[in-house]
C-alpha cells in the first residue's frame, strides 16, 4: 500500500475543521439536488395554474386552510427547536440538545398525524390524486414533502440515540449541523407549499 | 475527538433564534389574512413575496447561511438560477408554441 503514498489506515481526515467544512459543504450540495427535485412539481404547479386558474381556484376549497396553516406554525416552531438543540451543543450542553432534538422529534410526528388526518379526509370525500391535475399535484407535493419528514423525524431520533450516549460536544457536532440543515430544508419547502396550495385567492 | 479542532464559527445566540421564530409566525399569519384580499393577479405575487421573506429567515438564520463563506454562497445560488431556469424556459416553451 505504501507506493500510493497516502496513509490509507488514517482514522481521521485531513483535519478536523476541514472535515467539519467540506461536511457541510457536501449537505448543502444534497440540499441543491432535493430543491431541483421538488423543482419539477414546482415548474409543473406554474405551468397548469397559469393554463387553468379557475380550477386551481375551485379545487383549493376543499382543502382545509386551518390544518395547513397549523402544520405551517408546527413545522416552524421544530425549526426553532432545532435551531436550539445546535446552539446548545455548540455550547457544549448536551442534554439541553437531547431534549431540543425530542422536541424536534415530536413537532415532526405532529405534522406526520395532522397530515394523516388531512389525507384520511380527502379520500372519505373521494378526492384522490386522479380527482384532477390540481390535486394531482397536491397530493405529489404533499406527499414528497411528507416523505422528507419522515425520513427527518428518522435522522433525527438516530441523532437523538447518538446524543444520549454522550457521542456530541462543543468540540465535535457535525451530524447535528448537518441534520439540522435537513430538516431546515423541509420547512422551507412547506413554506413555499402552504400559500400555494392551500391559499389560493 | 482528541484534536482540539478550534472552529472558527458565529455562534448564533438563542435570543437571535427566538426573534427569527416570532418574525416566522408573524409573517404566516399575514399571509394567511392576505389571501382574504383581494389583489387580483397580485395575490399570488404578495404570497411569493412573504415565502421568500420567511424562507431567507430560515436560511440566513437557522441554516447559518449568514455566516457561510462564498463557495458555500455559490452553491446555494447556483440551484436557485437553474430552478428559475427550469420554470421560465418551460413557462416560454408552453405559452409562445404556435400550433402548425
Amino acid at each position: 500500500m505504501e507506493e500510493i503514498g497516502i496513509d490509507v489506515h488514517a482514522h481521521h481526515h485531513v483535519d478536523p475543521v476541514v472535515e467539519y467544512k467540506a461536511s457541510k459543504l457536501g449537505m448543502w450540495l444534497f440540499l441543491a439536488t432535493e430543491l431541483l427535485l421538488f423543482g419539477g412539481l414546482f415548474a409543473a404547479y406554474a405551468i397548469f395554474r397559469a393554463k387553468y386558474p379557475e380550477m386551481f381556484h375551485e379545487e383549493h376549497k376543499e382543502l382545509d386552510r386551518t390544518i395547513g396553516a397549523i402544520n405551517t406554525v408546527v413545522l416552524i416552531c421544530s425549526s426553532l427547536t432545532m435551531a436550539l438543540g445546535v446552539a446548545s451543543i455548540q455550547r457544549g450542553k448536551k442534554k439541553l440538545l437531547s431534549l431540543f432534538l425530542l422536541l424536534t422529534i415530536l413537532f415532526g410526528i405532529v405534522f406526520g398525524i395532522n397530515k394523516y388526518f388531512e389525507y384520511g379526509h380527502k379520500f372519505e370525500h373521494h378526492i384522490y390524486p386522479s380527482t384532477s391535475i390540481f390535486f394531482a399535484l397536491y397530493f405529489m407535493m404533499t406527499g414528497l414533502h411528507m416523505l422528507h419528514v419522515l425520513a427527518g423525524v428518522l435522522v433525527l431520533t438516530a441523532l437523538l440515540i447518538l446524543s444520549l450516549k454522550g457521542k456530541f460536544s462543543e468540540n465535535y457536532y457535525t451530524p447535528i449541523e448537518l441534520g439540522g440543515l435537513y430538516w431546515h430544508l423541509v420547512d422551507l419547502i412547506w413554506i413555499y407549499l402552504f400559500p400555494l396550495l392551500y391559499l389560493i385567492s | 475527538m482528541e484534536t482540539k479542532a478550534h472552529i472558527e464559527e458565529h455562534h448564533v445566540g438563542y435570543t437571535t433564534y427566538v426573534l427569527v421564530w416570532l418574525a416566522l409566525m408573524v409573517l404566516t399569519g399575514i399571509t394567511v389574512w392576505v389571501s382574504y384580499l383581494h389583489f387580483g393577479v397580485f395575490n399570488i405575487v404578495v404570497a411569493l413575496l412573504i415565502a421568500s421573506i420567511k424562507a431567507s429567515l430560515v436560511a440566513l438564520y437557522f441554516m447559518h447561511l449568514k455566516f457561510e463563506d462564498k463557495t458555500t454562497w455559490i452553491f446555494v445560488l447556483y440551484p436557485i438560477v437553474l430552478l428559475a431556469l427550469l420554470i421560465g424556459l418551460t413557462a416560454v416553451d408552453v405559452f409562445f408554441r404556435t400550433t402548425p
